[in-house]
């Protein structure tokens, strides 16, 4: 029993980080058309960050958590403005083919700086052990698992409440009929970008909370299990995102205590096949219909 | 209009093409069987030609058909075990190698079937998500198929080893010659337009009465087919297999020789997957940037010129021929063949 319990917990942890990203994914998706193949490799950037500031330079915790949030902010906005909004007109391909492109460029970068071995990051947060009938909960995963929902929240919010939202919900509706209506795209894409390489940053600290280390291809599979998320939990939509994000982090926490967590990232693509078969628009997703 | 002005007769452009093709090989094979090119160099050449035919065979899915796949190196590595495991089961016999890299195609174009009907109904980025999700399947599949089955297949991380070394600079171009071929031909049938008209707009095509479909499955399983092929002359060549040659990382350096050349563009692909494999090999010391000049070389290339350094242009020796014949004749014609046909689409295209 206490085994089922921790491994849901661990289950919820993981799916809460890759929750958090699935929203970056989901609302960049959302507005431009683009995986963004980049997002997951921001994480890796802000991860580095915190270990640079908290190893290298000996700085407090709460400073590296601060330092790495807008790194990750800063990098994806200047990620767009650089590669991404000089193909606004390009085909789809063109713009997907980029963001490998830039995906692979912060990767390697990474390695040629720092090396390809993994660098162990030390604990950004620290609390005590929640104690919740008899059971351990470590004081991360809970931290995690609230901050995650959190953000599902304050999103929803910002995207149904506010004025930003409403131009974000326009931009991603028809661009070019948002331009007439006085609308600002291009301040509005940067917006959106902002916002969810923010939530990578966090989901970047979160993550080191969880697994300590910082490696020049953590971001790739982290990136691509969080794409899933988007699409299980139906891309575009945010909650659909959170959903997406817990049932993956609970299918690998299930696959690995059956003991089979070799073939974890088989079986997160072999769900994603089956979704994307099945039903492409995902959990929460609406579905499209083609204008010729 | 396009008036197709070919001065050389078609039975003579083919048979051109074929004896240089031959001269080629000639030449080149008694250099490395005389021994003026090293072992290691003639190791480099055929791993040129297996880089050309896995970038010929991606333009086909990419640049004629539209389409992004991610996995191009899971039926690499399909066809690589495949033929692998054909070769150590029955070596010596001179017929098996040949009938090992057939093998080897023929399943990978299986795969490229079984992959390509759901994943082909799903556009862009989904399919590229997709195809690129199959690509780490078969990666994880070839990794643990052995513990669960209980036997030495794959054999995992170890690698499959003592694979006889029979990709020969021959064969291998051989290969490159029957890919280009085929892949040209197709492209200049009314199947190869069919399948162009996809890549233009798949909603017109579909409503001119062409099965999307069955074409886009059709370039799809070709382009796999090759992808196989390539796999098994790699698996000769090296020796030895390990399933993280295949990862998500070498689908990305073929899509790089694509884009690079152009996509759309055979001469393009060749090119490229000519002197992308050829560098690092030459400039050892250059291995470590080498990804980082990939990968920031992508960006540029997409955002200064989206459509690759050679466009769609087609490189044509006949083309080339008729324009020096026309120059001689002093008719003032502006070109011939092939590149005007290639030149009016681009003015038409604008």
């Amino acid at each position: 029993m206490s085994l089922v319990f921790s491994q849901l917990i661990n289950g919820l942890q993981s799916g809460s980080i890759y929750a958090l990203i699935a929203i970056g994914y989901s609302m960049v998706y959302g507005i431009i058309l683009l995986l963004n193949f980049a997002h997951g490799d921001i994480i890796m950037v802000g991860a580095y960050v915190a270990w640079l500031v908290v190893v290298n330079l000996s700085l407090p915790p709460a400073l590296a958590i601060a330092l790495a949030i807008i790194a990750c902010t800063l990098l994806g906005v200047v990620i767009e403005k650089v590669a991404y909004s000089p193909l606004r007109k390009a085909p789809r391909l063109s713009l997907l083919i980029t963001a490998i492109g830039i995906s692979f460029l912060l990767e390697n970068l990474a390695q040629l700086k720092f090396g390809a071995g993994a660098k162990n990051v030390p604990a950004l947060i620290t609390g005590p052990a929640l104690d919740i009938g008899g059971q351990h909960i470590g004081f991360t995963a809970v931290l995690t698992i609230i901050v995650s929902v959190v953000a599902m929240i304050g999103l929803t919010f910002l995207i149904r409440k506010t004025k930003m939202g409403k131009a974000m919900r326009a931009v991603s509706e028809d661009m070019g009929t948002a331009q007439l209506m006085g609308i600002n795209v291009n301040s509005t894409i940067s917006f959106t970008f902002a916002v969810g390489s923010a939530l990578a940053g966090i989901g970047s600290v979160l993550y080191s909370c969880a697994y300590p280390q910082a490696a020049p291809t953590m971001g790739s599979m982290l990136g691509l299990k969080a794409f899933v998320a988007a699409v299980l939990g139906g891309i575009g939509s945010i909650p659909g995102a959170m959903i997406g994000g817990f049932a993956i982090g609970i299918a690998e926490a299930i696959v690995s205590a059956i003991g089979l967590s070799v073939w974890k990232d088989g079986v997160v693509f072999a769900i994603l096949i089956i979704v994307l078969i099945f039903k492409p628009t995902g959990i929460m997703g609406k579905k499209i219909n083609e204008k010729v | 209009m396009i008036k197709k002005s070919t001065i050389i007769p078609m039975p003579l452009r083919y048979l051109i093409n074929i004896v240089l093709f031959a001269a080629f090989l000639f030449v080149m094979n008694t250099l490395i069987t005389g021994g003026t090119i090293s072992k290691y160099y003639s190791g480099v050449i055929s791993s040129i030609g297996i880089s050309i035919i896995l970038a010929v065979s991606l333009n086909m899915a990419t640049g004629y058909l539209g389409q992004l796949p991610l996995g191009h190196a899971g039926f690499m590595a399909v066809g690589a075990y495949t033929s692998a495991l054909i070769m150590k089961a029955a070596a010596g016999s001179l017929i098996t190698f040949p009938l090992a890299l057939l093998a080897g195609g023929l399943v990978a174009a299986l795969f490229g079937i079984l992959i390509g009907i759901p994943a082909l109904k799903l556009k862009g980025d989904y399919l590229a998500i997709l195809t690129l999700g199959f690509g780490q399947i078969i990666m994880v599949v070839l990794l643990n198929i052995d513990d669960v089955l209980g036997f030495k297949l794959t054999r995992g991380a170890a690698g499959l080893q003592k694979i006889p070394k029979t990709t020969t600079f021959l064969i291998t171009f051989i290969c490159v010659g029957i890919t280009c071929f085929v892949i040209h031909t197709i492209m200049k049938s009314r199947h190869g337009r069919a399948i162009l008209s996809i890549r233009e707009n798949e909603i017109a095509a579909e409503s001119c009465g062409i099965n999307t479909t069955y074409y886009k499955t059709l370039g799809f399983v070709v382009s796999a087919f090759f992808a196989g092929v390539a796999g098994g002359l790699y698996a000769g060549n090296i020796g030895i297999l390990n399933p993280s040659a295949f990862g998500f990382m070498k689908s990305i350096e073929i899509l790089v020789m694509v884009v690079l050349g152009g996509m759309g563009s055979m001469f393009g692909s060749v090119l490229s997957g000519g002197v992308l494999t050829a560098l690092p090999e030459l400039l050892r010391d250059f291995d470590k940037y080498r990804m980082v000049v990939y990968s920031l070389v992508l960006v540029v290339v997409m955002i200064f010129k989206p459509t690759g350094l050679m466009g769609t242009y087609d490189f044509s020796l006949n083309g080339l021929l008729d324009k020096l014949i026309l120059r001689l004749k002093g008719g003032k014609g502006d070109g011939g063949g092939k590149a005007v046909l290639v030149e009016k689409e681009g003015k038409a295209n604008e």
